[in-house]
C-alpha cells in the first residue's frame, strides 16, 4: 500500500482524528459519515452513531450510500423512529456532537444547504435543510466537513439553512440556540477554529504540502489566520490502511466503483 | 377495516385529484409501486407531501401529477441531485411546483400534531435560519411556563397516506421493522390510508411492542412484492444503490427520463415481478 494520500483523504482523517472515543455523535450523510465510522474503526471504538433515521449505535462494516441503508439499522444497539430521534435524542440534549457537511460555509461557519441565487428563483436549487439546522442548534458541539473552494466558502451566504456563530461573538446565546455551536471546520486544505472571542473561523492548521496562497484562493473573504498555525500530521499507514479497506468494502458491497 | 384490494382498485378508489397525498418512507420502504400507480392512472393537482422526496416524487414530478410539495430534504442520498425536482423548482417543467419546505424536526411534528389531532406541532428549531422567511407557517410560539421562544408548524393531515410495510394478515393487520421513519404518524395523521406489503400471511405473530398498525385503522392493503424497489424492505432484499446511482443519468434529460418512464409504467403492473422489471430497465442504460 501506498502512504501518498489524497487531499480527500487527509480532509478525512483529520476528521475523524477530532472525534473522542465514546462520543454520542449525530452524523451526517457522506463526508461526516465516512470519518465517523473511521474514528469508530481506529482510535474510537465506543463511539456512538446516531443516524437521523433512526439507528443508534449503528456500527455499520461498510459505509451507508443512504441516510437509511439496512446496514445501519441491522448493526445499530437500536432503531428508533424518525420523530423520536429528532425529539428525544437531539432536541433532548443528549448529542454530544453534531458532524455535518455544506454546499456553502461563511466566515461565521453558518452553512446554506437550500439555493445557490434567490429562494424564489434559485439558478441551483440544493436539497435543503434536512436535519441540519436543528443539528447545528442542539448538538452539544458541531464539526463540518466539507471542499474548500471560492464556491464554497462564501462571503455571502445565499440561504442561511443552519446556524454557526451567526453574527459572531455571543450571537448564539442571544437568539436561543442551546449548543455550542461549530468548533472545527475540516476542508481538504486544511482546519480552520472559530476564533475564542469573536467567533470568526481563523485557519489553525494547514494540511502537508498546501500553501497558505492556496487556503485564501479558496476562501472568499479575508481569512483570518493563526499566529500558531500548525501543519496538520500526515495520516499514518494504519489510518490509510483502515480508510481504503472500508471504502474498497463500501464499492465491493454497493457494487459501485470506488469512490 | 382494511379491505385486501388490488393496487390499480386502492389506488383509483382511494386517491383524488387535488388530494395531498404523503407517500412515506424514509430510504427504507418506500411506496414506488403505489407512486407508480399514481402517475399510471394520471392524477393530477397533488400535494405531496414527503420528508425525502427520493426518486419516487421526482418521477410524480416529472410526470406532472404534482401541483405542490411539502419536504425537507430533497436529493437523491448519496448521489447528488433530484433532476426532475429541480426542473420543475428552477424552470417549471413540466408545469410550476409550488413547495414548502421546513427540516426534518418540523416535519416530523407536523406528522406528529396530525396524529395526536392536535393543531400544531412544537419544537425548539429554526431560530436564526431563513427558512420561517420562506415559509410563512413557521411560527414563533412563547411557553407559558418558561417563557422560552419555540417554533411551531401546522399540523400535516393528508388526505391520504401511502406507505409500503414487510407484511400483513387476513385481517389488514400491518407488521413494519427496522427503519420505521415517520409511517406510523403519517398514517394516523391522514384521513385514508394505503399499505403496500411484500406478503399477506395467515398469521403475524408479532413480538409486543412491535410496529403494527392495527387493520381497523388501514383503509386498504395491497399485496405488492417488490413494491418498496429500488429501495429496500429489511428481510427481503436490499437498497438497488446502483439504481440510484443509474438514475442520475436516466433523469438529467426530459427525453431520456419521459423515455424511460413510457417504456416502464406504460403497461398494468405485473405485480410479481415489479423488482425484476425495474431491475432490468437500468440495465439497459448502464
Amino acid at each position: 500500500m501506498t502512504t501518498e494520500y489524497s487531499a480527500d483523504e487527509i480532509m478525512t482523517i483529520s476528521a475523524a482524528r477530532m472525534l473522542q472515543n465514546g462520543a454520542v455523535c449525530f452524523v451526517g450523510i457522506g463526508l461526516p459519515s465516512k470519518a465517523a465510522n473511521l474514528a469508530r474503526l481506529t482510535h474510537a471504538p465506543e463511539i456512538v452513531l446516531i443516524y437521523e433515521s433512526g439507528p443508534i449505535g449503528a456500527k455499520p462494516s461498510i459505509l451507508p450510500l443512504s441516510i437509511g441503508d439496512g446496514e445501519l439499522s441491522v448493526t445499530a444497539d437500536t432503531t428508533v423512529s424518525t420523530g423520536e430521534i429528532f425529539t428525544y435524542w437531539l432536541q433532548g440534549g443528549r448529542i454530544d456532537l453534531g458532524f455535518l457537511g455544506a454546499a456553502q460555509i461563511d466566515r461565521f461557519a453558518n452553512i446554506n444547504t437550500t439555493v445557490i441565487g434567490p429562494y424564489n428563483r434559485p439558478s441551483v436549487r440544493l436539497p435543503g435543510a434536512g436535519g441540519a439546522p436543528e443539528i447545528a442548534g442542539s448538538a452539544g458541539k458541531v464539526l463540518i466537513i466539507l471542499r474548500q473552494t471560492i464556491k464554497t466558502f462564501v462571503k455571502q451566504l445565499d440561504f442561511m439553512t443552519s446556524v454557526g456563530h451567526g453574527e459572531g461573538g455571543d450571537y448564539r446565546k442571544r437568539i436561543g440556540l442551546t449548543g455550542e455551536g461549530p468548533v472545527a471546520v475540516i476542508s481538504d486544505l486544511g482546519i480552520l477554529q472559530p476564533d475564542h472571542f469573536c467567533k470568526e473561523l481563523t485557519l489553525t492548521s494547514l494540511h502537508p504540502g498546501v500553501t497558505l496562497d492556496e487556503v485564501r484562493t479558496g476562501t472568499g473573504w479575508d481569512l483570518k489566520v493563526s499566529p500558531d498555525l500548525h501543519t496538520t500530521p500526515a495520516p499514518t499507514a494504519d489510518e490509510l490502511l483502515v480508510l481504503r479497506e472500508l471504502e474498497q468494502r463500501t464499492a465491493q458491497a454497493h457494487g459501485l466503483e470506488s469512490r | 377495516m382494511a379491505r385486501i384490494l388490488p393496487l390499480w382498485d386502492a389506488v383509483a378508489e382511494l386517491i383524488h385529484d387535488g388530494d395531498q397525498v404523503a407517500c412515506e418512507g424514509f430510504t427504507h420502504l418506500i411506496p414506488f409501486a403505489a407512486g407508480h400507480e399514481i402517475i399510471r392512472q394520471g392524477k393530477k393537482n397533488l400535494t405531496l407531501i414527503r420528508m425525502t422526496p427520493d426518486l419516487i416524487y421526482d418521477q410524480m414530478i416529472g410526470m406532472g401529477v404534482a401541483a405542490k410539495l411539502v419536504f425537507s430534504w430533497g436529493g437523491n442520498p448519496g448521489v447528488g441531485s433530484l433532476h426532475r425536482l429541480r426542473d420543475a423548482v428552477e424552470r417549471q417543467w413540466p408545469s410550476p411546483l409550488d413547495i414548502e419546505e421546513l427540516s426534518h424536526a418540523g416535519m416530523v411534528q407536523a406528522y406528529s400534531a396530525g396524529a395526536a389531532g392536535l393543531p400544531f406541532g412544537i419544537l425548539r428549531g429554526f431560530t436564526g435560519t431563513d427558512l420561517p422567511k420562506v415559509n410563512g407557517k413557521i411560527k414563533a410560539i412563547m411557553c407559558p411556563f418558561t417563557g422560552e421562544l419555540l417554533a411551531a408548524v401546522p399540523a400535516v393531515r393528508p388526505d391520504v397516506a401511502v406507505i409500503h410495510a414487510q407484511k400483513a394478515d387476513q385481517k389488514g393487520n400491518v407488521l413494519i421493522w427496522g427503519i420505521v421513519g415517520v409511517q406510523k404518524e403519517a398514517v394516523l395523521a391522514a384521513k385514508r390510508s394505503i399499505v403496500t406489503v411484500e406478503e399477506i400471511v395467515d398469521r403475524l405473530d408479532p413480538p409486543p411492542n412491535a410496529c403494527i398498525l392495527p387493520g381497523w385503522l388501514v383503509s386498504a392493503i395491497c399485496l405488492c412484492p417488490g413494491g418498496a424497489y429500488p429501495s429496500y424492505a429489511q428481510g427481503y432484499y436490499d437498497r438497488d444503490n446502483k439504481f440510484y446511482q443509474s438514475w442520475d443519468m436516466i433523469s438529467r434529460s426530459r427525453d431520456d427520463f419521459l423515455a424511460w418512464m413510457k417504456k416502464n409504467l406504460s403497461n398494468k403492473p405485473g405485480i410479481s415481478d415489479f423488482r425484476d422489471r425495474f431491475r432490468k430497465s437500468i440495465e439497459e442504460v448502464a
